[in-house]
């Protein structure tokens, strides 16, 4: 039951987030995209035992909250506890992995652990880098992005309606669920029955409200297509912030800033 | 079983969004053919009412644990293949941006496991065949429980070799698949009584939405040959890339062959810390050119210069902890000092 109200309460909270007025915030979408893109790609591209390197790209994300003053505990806890996949998956890999690919003085550190590091560092980074996106970047921004990016309108379209009804349904969805608890007496919550039921009633409703939406659409002249008076403008602020991330990635990428700080520290203090 | 950015490689998750992208392109052209623009509302709603229902939990009977709806089937059976596969599209668009399950890169991939199976291959070669024209209640329930077991079944499949091809995970193949699809198979049962019971609920109080939706021209001979042929095209594009991919980086389809087939042997460095502080002093001579060896894409060439992939030595582990370290500290100074002129100035 909370984790339905916190569900809902996390979208809201990143919708309203994203309507914040940043110079990252004002960054037309699609470079924002681009960018986001760009970055998951290159973390992910690196080999599987690599750790040290991929430190440097906690810069990214890092320099993207502050500029956009984002809260770092909201986010954080949301990584926490989403997509426990990767860490289920990624477990296995030191009990199978077990050579010893490094020896820290006694300790010896098998290739399992370091690639299972090297997974939740991803994990992170990747994860944290498409909140990022949505927390600078309104939904419609983004659908616009998505516009010009050539995907499909329709695809778009139904896309900007199902955003839109989200927040609609699932208050709906809530309120019903609440009625049933409520007469539950702090039962563990229905069964598959009544489940069925519910979602039957909701189904119901909600064709309801899509035909009323309809008719309310056709009325005002819908035609498949949603027109917007404001047009996207990629300035040369969004081309600079394109240039500078995509240069910094491609140089994170082929350097291994990590490696190379630290035998300096060494040579300077060894 | 959203497939997760972290577990993949990019190859794999280039070569996903590829396919999944030409899907969602080809069922947004045949929508368009339809002409039908009172679907697209529909569309969106239905998509927000899987979401809402995805977030009812209910009690699996027998067991404490709770379930929810995933909804692939669902949407192919109200809508017809094309506008549920782009609805169901959608929601993990949602998911991938405001929850994280998944993830942007392994969208192409969650669309394919989740989508593909259901819409086009489910729904059209199972639950039209069994359910027919007009289907008794027992008929309808027993094909949206086969043909909903069935999508449960391949889209974890596809998790797996997805999994596999991008080499990061340790499990193997057999373990890996006996992980993941008894889990799918129950939570299937599951999902298809839902299922099941849902259309049997519409067919009882709306039975024209179902009918519009079967009659709403769907896949005939002729267009699934032709989707076929558009994903075997697709496939041999991305095979293309995929292959080139795999012989620039270690780590895709190569690096997942040999852990099938034995390990490459990984050098096992028994050194303690003071040669690793000498290595390390060695290093900084030769940074740049060490910097560039490093990372020049290789293969074949690399393993006749003597060093066997991954070559980590003490020596680089003890930089790399020291400069991670300095890194990050470095990085989050600077974002302390960027988040307070935003404070600042906004």
């Amino acid at each position: 039951m909370s984790s339905f109200d916190s569900a809902l309460l996390d979208l809201g909270r990143l919708d309203s987030l994203s309507y914040g007025d940043t110079a990252i915030h004002r960054l037309d979408p699609r470079a924002k995209l681009v960018v986001t893109l760009a970055f998951i790609v290159t973390v992910v591209s690196f080999p599987k035992y690599t750790v040290a390197g991929l430190i440097p790209f906690f810069s990214f994300p890092i320099v993207m909250v502050s500029m956009a003053d984002l809260p770092l505990g909201f986010l954080a806890r949301k990584l926490v506890l989403v997509s426990p996949f990767a860490l289920v998956i990624g477990i296995f890999n030191p009990f199978l992995d077990r050579e010893v690919l490094v020896r820290l003085g006694p300790l010896a550190v098998t290739g399992g652990w370091v690639s299972f590091a090297s997974v939740m560092i991803r994990f992170v980074l990747t994860v944290g880098a498409a909140l990022i996106l949505v927390a600078t970047t309104s939904f419609p921004g983004v659908c616009s992005a998505l516009d010009r990016l050539r995907v499909p309108r329709l695809f778009v379209v139904q896309l900007m309606f199902l955003y839109r009804f989200i927040f609609v349904l699932t208050e709906e969805a809530l309120r019903m669920t609440r009625a049933v608890a409520v007469r539950s007496f702090g039962g563990k919550g229905p069964g598959l029955r009544l489940f069925v039921q519910i979602l039957g009633v909701l189904f119901l409703r909600t064709m309801g409200r899509a035909e009323r939406v309809y008719q309310a659409m056709g009325n005002r002249g819908f035609d498949g297509e949603i027109r917007t008076l404001r047009r996207l403008t990629f300035a040369g602020g969004d081309a600079a912030f394109l240039l500078v991330w995509f240069c910094l990635f491609a140089v994170l990428r082929l350097y291994n800033i990590s490696e190379i700080f630290g035998a300096f520290a060494l040579r300077a203090f060894g | 079983m959203h497939m997760a950015d972290a577990l993949l490689s990019p190859s794999v998750g280039a070569a996903f969004w590829v396919v999944s992208g030409t899907a969602v392109a080809y069922s947004a052209r045949k929508l368009k053919q339809e002409a039908d623009e009172k679907k697209i509302p529909l569309m969106g709603i239905l998509g927000a009412f899987v979401f809402a229902a995805q977030m009812i939990n209910f009690t699996i009977p027998g067991t404490g644990s709770s379930g929810h709806l995933a909804g692939g089937m669902i949407l192919a059976v109200l809508l017809g293949p094309y506008a549920g596969f782009l609805t169901l599209a959608s929601v993990l668009v949602v998911q991938a941006l405001f929850f994280g399950d998944g993830g942007i890169l392994a969208l192409g991939c969650n669309v394919f496991n989740m989508g593909f199976w259901a819409c086009f291959v489910a729904y059209p070669l199972i639950y039209k065949p069994l359910a027919g024209k007009d289907p008794t209640p027992g008929r309808a329930t027993l094909a949206a429980l086969v043909s909903v077991l069935a999508a449960m079944q391949l889209g974890p499949l596809s998790v797996v070799i997805e999994t596999l091809l991008s080499g990061i995970s340790e499990l193997p193949f057999l373990t890996f698949v006996l992980l993941m699809l008894p889990i799918h198979m129950a939570i299937g049962l599951v999902e298809g009584f839902v299922t099941a019971g849902l259309i049997a609920f519409v067919r009882k109080t709306r039975p024209e939405i179902l009918q519009s939706a079967a009659t709403a021209r769907p896949l005939g001979g002729v267009s699934i040959r032709k989707v076929l042929i558009g994903l075997a095209a697709a496939a041999l594009v991305t095979g293309g890339i995929l292959s080139w991919f795999a012989s620039t980086h270690p780590d895709g389809l190569e690096w997942s062959i040999t852990k099938i087939y034995g390990k490459p042997d990984l050098p096992a460095p028994a050194r303690g810390i003071i040669p690793a502080l000498e290595a390390a002093q060695e290093k900084t001579a030769i940074l740049p050119d060490y910097g560039f060896r490093k990372e020049e894409p290789v293969g074949e060439e690399r393993g006749e210069e003597g060093g066997t992939w991954p070559a980590v030595s003490s020596g680089t582990t003890v930089a790399g902890i020291v400069g991670s370290v300095m890194t990050l500290g470095l990085s989050v100074l600077v974002g302390l000092f960027l988040r307070r002129r935003a404070r600042g100035t906004s």
